[in-house]
Formats: C-alpha cells, sequence, structure tokens
C-alpha cells in the first residue's frame, strides 16, 4: 500500500516556459497538502506530473510503502496505476451518456464495483441524478459525479485539481467531510486550490 | 483482462449511441454505391468490372470517417487522463478503442459489402472471398485509422490530416484485397493476395496499438 511520496529537486518545463525548479515535497499517510499560486504557476502540471503524465525535465518523484526511510520504495507505474486518483479540471465524462453509465464505466475501470458505486453516488448525493444524460448536468453535478469514483474504489493517493470550484456550500463541506475521512484511513490528498481546503492541511506555494 | 472488457462494453456503447454506429456507417456505404452508377454510367458490363472496387473503397472511406474522433472526444473531456492512469496499458486501451470500432462499424460493413458488389452486378462466384477480404481489410482500416487519429491528437483540424497521413496506409490492404478478388474472378490463383492481406492486417493490429500509445502519452505530456 501506499503511503508516502517523494517529490526531491522537481523541475517543470512547459514548452519554452520553465515552471518552477527544486520544488522538494513529501506526502505521507494521512496528511493533505494544499497547492496554491497564481495562475499558471504550474500546480496542474506538478499533479500531472505525480500521476506520470508529464516527464519532468529534472528531478525525481517516488512512491513509498513505508511512512518514512527509502526502503520500500514501490514501483512508480504499478503505484500510479493502482494507488492514486487524478480528478483534473474536466471531468472525463460523455455528455451523451447517463450519469450511472459513465460513474459506472469509472468505478470499475479503476477497480470498484456496481456496489461500491451506488454507495459513493448515495454519498456524494448523487442518488436523483444518475438517469440524467451528462449533458443535463450542471458543473456543480458533473464534479460530484467526476469525485464519485474517489470513493467507488478506494486508492490512497488523491490527487485533485480544483477540486470544490464549481460545488455549492453544501455539498463543499459534505466533500470535506469525506476528504477528512479519507485521510483518518491513511489516505493522502494533494490538492491545487485557491481556496483553502475545509480539512487541516499544509499549504505549499507554487513557483513562487 | 476485466479492465480491459469493461472498456470494451464502454466504447461499443460509446460506437453504438447517438449519431454514430453501424446504421450511419451503412448508409454512408449505401451512398457511395448509389452514386457510382450515376457517376460511371449504367453499362452493366463495367459496373460489374467496377463493383468490388468501389465496395473496397467505400468501405475504406466509411472505416475512416467513423475513426476521425476515436482519441480525440477522450482527449478533449479529460477522460483520456483516466484511460493513462487505469489498470491496463494505453496499448491496451488503443486495441479495446479500435477492436470496438472494428465490431461497431467495420464487421457489419464487411457484411454489407458482398450486398454492394451484387447489386452492382459483380459475379456472385467473388462473394465467398470478398466476405473474408473485407473483414480481414476492415480490421487493418480500423487499426491503422486509429493510428491517424492518435498522431492527430490535439491539430484543430483533424479530419483532413487524418486522411492524408490514414490513406497511405490504406494502399496494401486495398491492392492484395482487391488483387485476390481479381485473380478470382479471372480464374487465377488467388490465395496469394488474401494471405498477404491477412499478414497485412496481423502486422497492423500487432504494431498499431504500440504507436497509437507513444502517439496518446506524447499528447498528453
Amino acid at each position: 500500500m501506499l503511503r508516502t511520496i517523494r517529490i526531491k529537486d522537481l523541475s517543470l518545463v512547459r514548452g519554452e516556459r520553465r515552471l518552477f525548479s527544486g520544488l522538494n515535497l513529501e506526502v505521507s499517510a494521512g496528511q493533505a497538502v494544499a497547492l496554491t499560486g497564481r495562475n499558471g504557476a504550474g500546480k496542474t502540471s506538478l499533479l500531472r506530473a505525480v500521476a506520470g503524465l508529464l516527464r519532468p525535465v529534472q528531478g525525481a518523484i517516488s512512491f513509498h510503502g513505508a511512512a518514512n526511510g527509502e526502503s520500500d520504495a514501490l514501483e512508480a507505474e504499478t503505484a500510479r496505476a493502482e494507488a492514486l486518483h487524478l480528478v483534473g479540471h474536466h471531468d472525463g465524462l460523455k455528455s451523451t451518456r447517463s450519469a450511472w453509465e459513465e460513474l459506472l464505466f469509472q468505478a470499475r475501470w479503476t477497480g470498484g464495483s456496481e456496489a461500491s458505486a451506488r454507495a459513493a453516488a448515495t454519498k456524494l448525493d448523487l442518488d436523483r441524478l444518475l438517469d440524467l444524460e451528462v449533458r443535463r448536468l450542471s458543473a456543480g453535478q458533473r464534479r460530484r459525479v467526476a469525485l464519485a469514483r474517489l470513493l467507488a474504489s478506494p486508492r490512497s493517493l488523491w490527487l485533485l485539481d480544483e477540486p470544490m470550484a464549481p460545488l455549492d456550500a453544501g455539498h463543499r463541506e459534505g466533500f470535506g467531510a469525506l476528504m477528512a475521512q479519507h485521510l483518518a484511513g491513511g489516505g493522502m490528498v494533494l490538492a491545487a486550490v485557491h481556496d483553502p481546503l475545509p480539512v487541516p492541511c499544509d499549504v505549499v506555494e507554487v513557483g513562487g | 483482462m476485466t479492465a480491459f472488457l469493461v472498456l470494451l462494453r464502454r466504447e461499443l456503447a460509446l460506437a453504438w449511441g447517438r449519431g454514430g454506429g453501424p446504421l450511419l456507417a451503412l448508409a454512408f456505404y449505401a451512398c457511395v454505391v448509389t452514386l457510382l452508377p450515376l457517376a460511371a454510367g449504367r453499362a452493366p458490363e463495367r459496373l460489374a468490372s467496377l463493383a468490388p472496387g468501389i465496395a473496397w473503397l467505400a468501405l475504406a472511406l466509411a472505416a475512416l470517417l467513423s475513426l476521425e474522433r476515436l482519441f480525440e472526444r477522450d482527449f478533449e473531456d479529460g477522460a483520456l487522463d483516466l484511460l493513462a492512469l487505469g489498470p491496463a496499458s494505453l496499448e491496451a486501451v488503443a486495441v479495446a478503442k479500435c477492436l470496438a470500432h472494428w465490431l461497431a462499424a467495420g464487421a457489419p460493413l464487411a457484411l454489407a459489402a458482398p450486398i454492394a458488389a451484387l447489386a452492382l452486378g459483380a459475379s456472385p462466384a467473388i462473394i465467398p472471398l470478398l466476405i473474408p477480404c473485407a473483414l480481414a481489410g476492415g480490421l487493418a482500416f480500423s487499426f491503422l485509422g486509429g493510428l491517424g487519429a492518435s498522431l492527430a491528437l490535439g491539430s484543430k483540424r483533424g479530419g483532413l490530416l487524418v486522411a492524408v497521413i490514414v490513406l497511405p496506409l490504406y494502399v496494401p490492404p486495398v491492392i492484395f484485397g482487391a488483387g485476390a478478388l481479381d485473380a478470382l474472378a479471372g480464374g487465377l490463383p488467388w490465395t496469394g493476395g488474401l494471405f498477404l492481406l491477412l499478414a497485412y492486417s496481423a502486422a497492423a493490429v500487432a504494431l498499431g496499438p504500440i504507436a497509437m500509445a507513444a502517439a496518446c502519452r506524447n499528447a498528453l505530456d
């Protein structure tokens, strides 16, 4: 099980522009880290680099099964395929399919089951929306469908990009409680945010 | 393996869903076949000699048109991130997508090809060969078309670009398939063309996904 991720001396470049260099960060079980910084500072790119979608020009990102020490290094590819969720600002939902079809696919694809998808939908207050086509949903409702896979297939690391931007106050509170549960169970959260996270967290400024 | 099947089911559902799927491809195919006598004249003997060729051409174009957005949709709405981070490799994702396309559009078209050829006056003797040729050729069309679609990811005018990348790759299966049908109609040995077509399709299925996965990684980076 993934218990620590360690980012060492990381530099990211997009096009000709250097986003940041020499970033060091460690997240361990039960910890939440909020990434802040101006628009374009590289928060999203950092999340995508941790997920393995971007290749850093320098530095290393390693995954460990133990809470401390260099031991128990996990193979990055396996850790990424089995132990992390990335919810970006695109929700990844097909507009012509029903919310339930999309949720069920995302849950099964990441290792969940039909029962866990049902339970996740209930926790995110989606029960009444499941039969609707995704294009009939509001931005906040779509985001909740996308967030449901976090609960439908339990994985230790949540990489969230502005997860709560489209949510209303009530659902922000609800999602905060779900995050707190995830952390209490030994999970980790790395979130790019502009508003404060509703759980105790360390704040890291990206791109200075 | 279960993840692969889950994805295959979703891709099939997407292909069969609104505004796509076998019906639309078949309708396109019917239009092309109907246009031919109007464009080339009604003389039955001329149509009969063109029939297998036009069946091939329509097959290639129908496959191409339905493939254009195979990866683009997932790229635009963020689902490609999810697919890239799933339990199956991107190579397997590419196989599932192309296979679903072949099942939803290529195979029905291949089964319709004999009807089109007969309607144009082709000799019934070539039908037993036309079906396997169209099935194997359609498989190659799906995997090569997917390659074009993945290489065009992120470019705004993907459609023409896909055609320019893919059509040259469609040349060998068309030559082999049409050659085998011609040879059969002329009473010559035809197995060589069929085997070359099968070999080409097998190579496309084996090598295409590796290139598609690389192109997707490149587009996501």
